[in-house]
């Protein structure tokens, strides 16, 4: 085929789409309009049948829980396989991390970086704590908090302590906590079952002032466990990384 | 209380600006520069949200869009350049 054959077969391919897309575009409903019952419905009943002012979290945790079970089993299939692609392999070794150019002079770390990232890991970790416990009460929950929380051990590394970094986050740990976390989520549900409620019904008080920090039952509950599995995850994947630095093909 | 007028330019002002981040990202070529646009893109993204009035998606992608992939891509990319060495 010829560029210009190619050309050609490519102009009346994109005349067919951007014409198909247009009549598409004819059919849809207006901006903004929403034609389905269900969005009115729980913003009807979620804050009375939940106590949990954070609507969202009322339905990722409760209403629609169960899908939230399998989208929080991705994320850790995902650092479970990002763990076996990125281990060690036979040919390769770990080093020690030492500088093998010391002739080299290293351009100066920056101060500002250094003192800005250091800054910030404490309001970061406080910022994460509180989005993974507050998901009753605002539009925040376990995931958001949780990407939060591994932030704050992410800007320790960046203020350039890689050791620090990698001793506050023993693999060990990471791994208990990735596993509590994602098992507490599968075990509240199955609570419920145990006493003859059906999977993730909220079984725990409801608390009496909606949006309070012990209102919601299961719905704070399940938040905190996807908060520090999320964590987890998130900083096990760039600790993984990082120490792809340390290792040598020998 | 923002007027709906005002709401509207905002939404249609953000929308573009989204348009032009994802246009920037992919016709930066150089990978460093891809990764730090795709991270503006993020930010972009995540005000998008706010301005449609998604504050809980605005907190996912400005973790995850602004601060986590990029983070991890750098870190990919580094292994990558090393073992070219």
């Amino acid at each position: 085929m010829t560029p210009r054959q190619r050309l050609w077969f490519f102009a009346v391919a994109a005349a067919g789409l951007v014409a198909c897309y247009l009549w598409a575009f004819t059919g849809l409903p207006g901006f903004g309009s929403y034609p389905g019952p269900y969005g009115q419905e729980i913003l009807r009943v979620a804050v009375q049948q939940t106590n949990a002012t954070g609507v969202v979290s009322a339905i990722n945790f409760e209403y629609r829980g169960f899908d939230t079970v399998g989208e929080e089993f991705i994320l850790f299939a995902a650092a479970a396989g990002m763990s076996v692609v990125l281990r060690k392999l036979r040919e390769e070794r770990e080093t020690e991390p030492a500088d093998e150019a010391e002739s080299r002079t290293l351009p100066p770390g920056s101060g500002a970086v250094r003192v800005a990232a250091l800054l910030m890991v404490g309001p970061t970790a406080l910022l994460g704590w509180w989005l993974a416990s507050h998901a009753q009460a605002s539009p925040s929950g376990g995931f958001q908090g949780g990407v939060i929380l591994a932030s704050a051990f992410i800007l320790i590394y960046l203020a350039g302590e890689f050791l620090s970094f990698r001793r506050l986050s023993p693999d060990a740990l990471l791994d208990a906590v990735e596993a509590v976390g994602a098992g507490g989520f599968v075990a509240i549900g199955l609570a419920a079952i145990a006493m003859n409620l059906p999977y993730l019904y909220n079984y725990l008080p409801l608390g009496t002032v909606p949006g309070a920090v012990s209102s919601s039952g299961t719905i704070a509950l399940i938040s905190f466990f996807v908060g520090i599995e999320v964590a987890a995850a998130f900083v096990l994947i760039v600790g993984e990384l990082l120490d792809q630095t340390l290792l040598r093909s020998a | 209380m923002i007027s709906a007028g005002l709401m509207n330019a905002l939404q249609v002002t953000v929308l573009v600006l989204v348009a032009a981040g994802a246009t920037i990202v992919v016709r930066t070529r150089t990978r460093i520069r891809q990764v730090l646009a795709l991270s503006v893109y993020g930010m972009l993204l995540a005000i998008l949200f706010l301005v449609f009035q998604a504050p809980d998606v605005t907190l996912s992608e400005l973790t995850v869009g602004a601060v986590a992939l990029p983070i991890i891509l750098l870190l990919a990319i580094a292994k990558v350049r090393k073992r070219e060495q």
